[in-house]
């Protein structure tokens, strides 16, 4: 036999192999497409061959996504996403499952799915497409809409609490917590690609605009005159420090986080709190995950936690191997004849 | 004292005792060593569905029945010969069941006054002649028990936990059953608690001695061997020959088996027994709730593997959006519906088989799925091979019925040489040619591309489809021609199924048609019907949609049609709906299974008494 070598790709591929020919029908403006193109830019580069890839969504209007990925792709059904992927991962861990999925899907018809996949560790990437709004079923307030917000089904004022999917994530012990916006393309590239290298559940909250039904949603997240003192940057081992001149810091004292101005001579960046993105504790990944809910408070973006866990899938595999070594590979006559037996003749 | 042997042509026992009682174990544990003495048997076990009501208490009673002969039987029994009576409850409960001069065994230490007064007995029954008639065998099995143990140093108790193998030793010398199995399972079961160990293989023991120097029995019991066609046999459960016949279609069609499921009773044996066989590859989800468990199954037979999912009527129910999708994106997945008494919560640990027209059109629009139904405990074992079989050449859903009677019953299966069962052809896609989703082969299924293999990405869901292209499709025409498409595929299966055999006459004036769980009942109805000479013949439905080729040609053959179901005639209506056909329809839905003796009687009735 010839020593034949392996076929090398030589073919590099780029954004728009991973583009599929149907046409993106997102409403013109829709941050839907920022965060497609940031997928699509990154795709090439994970060191995932195509042929890997398979996207599984639910209903909404992200869920349109993986019709427009040249990828594997399912289109589910409302809220189910997360349990087709894990389906689709348990049967075949060589596979990257990613799923999009939006606030309705993910947090109200699939919250259950969300938190035991979550739970589960199992290896998914998880981009929630939060607009905190229904869009394809045009404009009623969703899971994440903010208290008193009025909509077609709330014309006095949503009477509802806001759910905090990253507090939720922490709270069953997530492994790959994050969260990035539609209008900041590099840090959401920044967390895709973090998303891909983790092993186990990887969830991003990605803000994302409907500029339909919720037009400006996050605007003080995006807009120049203001951005830099409602966000706060967070990144592995350095001081959480925000605002235009970086001269306000978040201080911990106890469990008590408090927002201190750095100009005035009282706190230094000494003082200031330094993230640990791998600290196995949860609480001060918590703390920062309610900062969303804290008047005054700068709203998080990067990743709130990453910590390292055994994966659902890679368990299931590693039992069934284990077994086999104790075992021997089945045998349908063994097993048939297993038990109590008797010949008549 | 040397005892007579009487042999007997066949028999009933009913166990019956509290819930905690261990009434099930005995039962199996009866019912095993009842198979190794080579008997052919059937089994009904009867549970409440509390794990352990209180005890002493009417509703708290569980039961167990084995019928076992010596030669070919059919069901468990419409009426025990003998009941095992462990408290006054379990008496009250089961009396009326039993055939006139039955035996009764009864506990004797466990009728004092608390318990006859939970079992709402004023007089004790044992002091009246309210038992009249029966032969009643009074033992104290609880206080024979306790002396046996005496040296035993356990708890009261846990002592007292051992009265149930003290009867089922003393029926084992009754019946004259070999008694190792059940000491090789007491060894096994207990191995890490040496007292509990020595406990229960002494009152096993004690209860056999006490049988044989008591002079309450003067005489013992034999039952030849069945003469069952030659082969190997064990002893299998509908939920057993369900898993089997499930790694069996895994290793036949070479793919990896997937199971998602959600523990629901009755079905969650299938789950159970397919969790222990991890070195058949078999990966067993158990997902955070029913429509996790069916959602991963697609997933799962979109990644290739065979995928199936196991539940009960609840579960269907909640399933169904799922079932949709897996019909819009064609894949095989087979959805196991062990049904019980319904609707809603329903009666959880009986049977009943009121989830036919659910499996068929149980779906928003046009939804066709393949539906089968097993007819034994031991069919489930073919039914399991044969849904994977249709599932993976139609890429269909498939949804095999049993019900809870089928599946926690038991009978001898003849076991098949694994090379027997024929191999089951998988076709992936491959990336040779120009590939398009929606194309369809000569069977009108599409085809199955696996993720993972370069050149194949697609895109599925549940949107409509455009025909071949397998794009999102809003079209008008598209829409008629692929609703008709997969009504067309479904149909097809008719071509790839039996024919319905009718046993007895091929034409006449009675068939009595039956599809799932009854067909014991019904077989030995028309078997005794036969013989005291009315014309009466019997076909059994395995597969409902599509109904076989020849279904129609053999209701045209007869002149009535019985249809005896246990539910408000659900077949029925499918059968008038499709052919035209009038039939009789009788229904029983009691949670039990038929008895053949009713059936019987119906026939009876519809044939005119014998002048």
């Amino acid at each position: 036999m010839s020593d034949k070598t392996s076929v090398i790709e030589t073919h590099k591929l780029t954004a728009k192999d991973f583009a599929s020919s149907q046409d993106v029908r997102w409403c013109p403006g829709c941050g839907d497409y920022s965060i497609l193109a940031q997928m699509q830019r990154v795709s090439p580069d994970l060191g995932i061959p195509k042929e890997k890839f398979v996207w599984v969504s639910g209903i909404g209007c992200s869920s349109r996504f993986p019709y427009y990925m040249d990828t594997y792709g399912f289109h589910g059904i409302h809220g189910r996403a997360l349990a087709i992927a894990s389906g689709v991962k348990i049967a075949n861990p060589d596979l990257s499952v990613w799923v999009a999925t939006g606030d309705g899907d993910c947090l109200s018809i699939g919250g259950n799915h969300f938190i035991h996949t979550c739970r589960r560790n199992m290896d998914l990437k998880v981009l929630l497409f939060n607009n905190k709004i229904y869009g394809l079923t045009k404009g009623q307030y969703s899971p994440t809409s903010e208290k008193g917000k009025k909509t077609k089904s709330t014309p006095f004022g949503s009477i509802d609490y806001p759910f905090n999917p990253i507090a939720v994530t922490l709270g069953v012990d997530a492994t790959f917590v994050a969260r990035s916006i539609d209008r900041d393309p590099k840090h959401l590239q920044a967390m895709m690609q973090r998303a891909a290298k983790h092993s186990g559940t990887a969830f991003i909250e990605i803000y994302q605009n409907c500029n339909i039904f919720n037009d400006g949603a996050f605007l003080d997240f995006t807009e120049k005159d203001r951005k830099a003192d409602n966000i706060i940057i967070m990144e592995h081992g350095k001081p959480l420090v925000f605002g235009k001149a970086n001269d306000k810091g978040i201080v911990l004292d106890g469990f008590n986080p408090k927002v201190v101005d750095l100009s005035e001579g009282k706190y230094s960046v000494n003082d200031v709190w330094v993230h640990d993105e791998f600290d196995r504790n949860p609480a001060r990944a918590t703390i920062l995950s309610h900062f969303t809910e804290m008047e005054g408070f700068p709203v998080p973006f990067g990743v709130f936690r990453q910590i390292e866990k055994s994966t659902y899938d890679g368990d299931t595999h590693d039992q069934i191997e284990g077994y086999i070594k104790v075992k021997g590979k089945g045998d349908l006559d063994k097993l048939f004849m297993s038990g109590n037996t008797w010949t008549v003749e | 004292m040397e005892k007579d042997v009487l042999i007997l042509e066949d028999v009933t026992i009913r166990f019956a005792g509290d819930s905690g009682d261990g009434m099930q174990l005995t039962g199996s544990q009866f019912t095993n060593s009842t198979a190794l003495a080579g008997n052919d048997l059937s089994t009904l076990p009867d549970y409440p569905a509390e794990i352990r009501a209180p005890a002493g208490t009417l509703y708290g009673v569980s039961g167990f029945q084995l019928h076992f002969s010596n030669s070919d039987i059919q069901t468990p029994g419409d009426s025990p010969d003998v009941l095992v009576a462990m408290n006054p409850a379990a008496l009250k409960v089961n009396l009326k069941d039993l055939k006139k001069n039955a035996t009764i065994i009864v506990n004797t230490s466990a009728f004092d006054a608390k318990n006859l007064k939970l079992a709402h007995y004023d007089v004790n029954p044992l002091e009246d002649d309210s038992l009249e008639g029966f032969e009643v065998v009074q033992v104290p099995l609880t206080q024979l028990t306790m002396s046996a143990l005496e040296s035993v140093s356990i708890s009261i108790k846990e002592k007292e936990r051992c009265k149930n193998f003290f009867a089922l030793g003393l029926m084992y010398w009754l019946y004259s059953r070999p008694i190792e199995a059940t000491v090789d399972w007491i060894d096994e079961k207990f191995g890490k608690l040496p007292l509990i160990l020595e406990a229960n293989k002494k009152a096993l023991m004690a209860g056999y001695y006490f049988g044989e120097n008591t002079e309450l029995f003067t005489s013992r019991f034999h039952i030849e061997p069945a003469k069952l066609a030659a082969g190997t046999y064990r002893n299998i459960s509908g939920n057993e020959a369900t898993a089997l016949g499930f790694i069996a279609a895994s290793v036949k069609c070479n793919l990896p088996l997937f199971l998602g499921s959600y523990p629901i009773t009755p079905a969650s044996d299938i789950l159970h027994e397919l969790s222990r066989h991890r070195n058949f590859g078999v990966k067993t989800f158990q997902a955070e709730d029913e429509i996790a468990a069916i959602a991963a199954t697609i997933g799962a037979a979109y990644a290739g593997s065979l995928a199936i999912t196991t539940t009960s009527g609840p579960g269907l129910a909640l399933k169904t959006e799922a079932v949709g999708l897996a019909v819009m994106t064609e894949l095989p997945i087979v959805i196991v519906n062990v049904q019980r008494g319904g609707p809603s919560t329903g009666l959880p640990t009986k049977t009943e088989q009121a989830d036919l027209l659910q499996s068929v059109y149980g779906r928003n629009g046009e939804a066709p799925v393949c539906v089968l139904a097993a007819a034994t405990p031991a069919d489930c074992f073919d039914m399991a091979v044969e849904a994977s079989r249709i599932a993976i050449k139609y890429m269909t859903p498939v949804i095999m019925l049993t019900d809870g009677y089928l599946g926690n019953g038991s009978e001898p299966w003849k076991i098949p040489p694994a090379d027997s069962i024929p191999e089951i052809p998988v076709h992936f896609a491959k990336a040779d040619k120009e590939f398009h989703p929606y194309e369809r082969d000569e069977n009108l299924s599409r085809p199955w591309a696996k993720p993972g293999t370069p050149g194949l990405e697609h895109r599925i869901g549940g949107l409509e489809k455009a025909h071949i292209t397998g794009h999102v499709s809003y079209d008008p025409d598209n829409h008629h021609f692929m609703i008709n498409m997969r009504q067309d595929k479904i149909n097809k299966i008719q071509q790839d199924i039996p024919d319905l055999e009718v046993r007895g006459d091929q034409s006449g004036e009675l068939l009595v048609l039956g599809w799932g769980g009854t067909y014991g009942a019904i077989t030995e109805a028309v078997t005794k019907a036969t013989k005291v000479g009315y014309k009466v013949s019997q076909a059994h439905l395995r597969h409902l949609n599509p109904f076989p080729g020849n279904l129609e040609k053999v209701l045209r053959s007869f002149k009535k049609i019985l249809i005896p179901e246990i539910n408000l005639g659900q077949l029925a209506k499918l059968i008038r709906m499709e052919y035209l056909i009038d039939v009789h329809s009788y229904n029983v839905v009691r949670g039990l299974p038929f008895k053949a003796s009713d059936i019987e009687q119906k026939i009876i009735q519809m044939l005119g008494e014998k002048k």
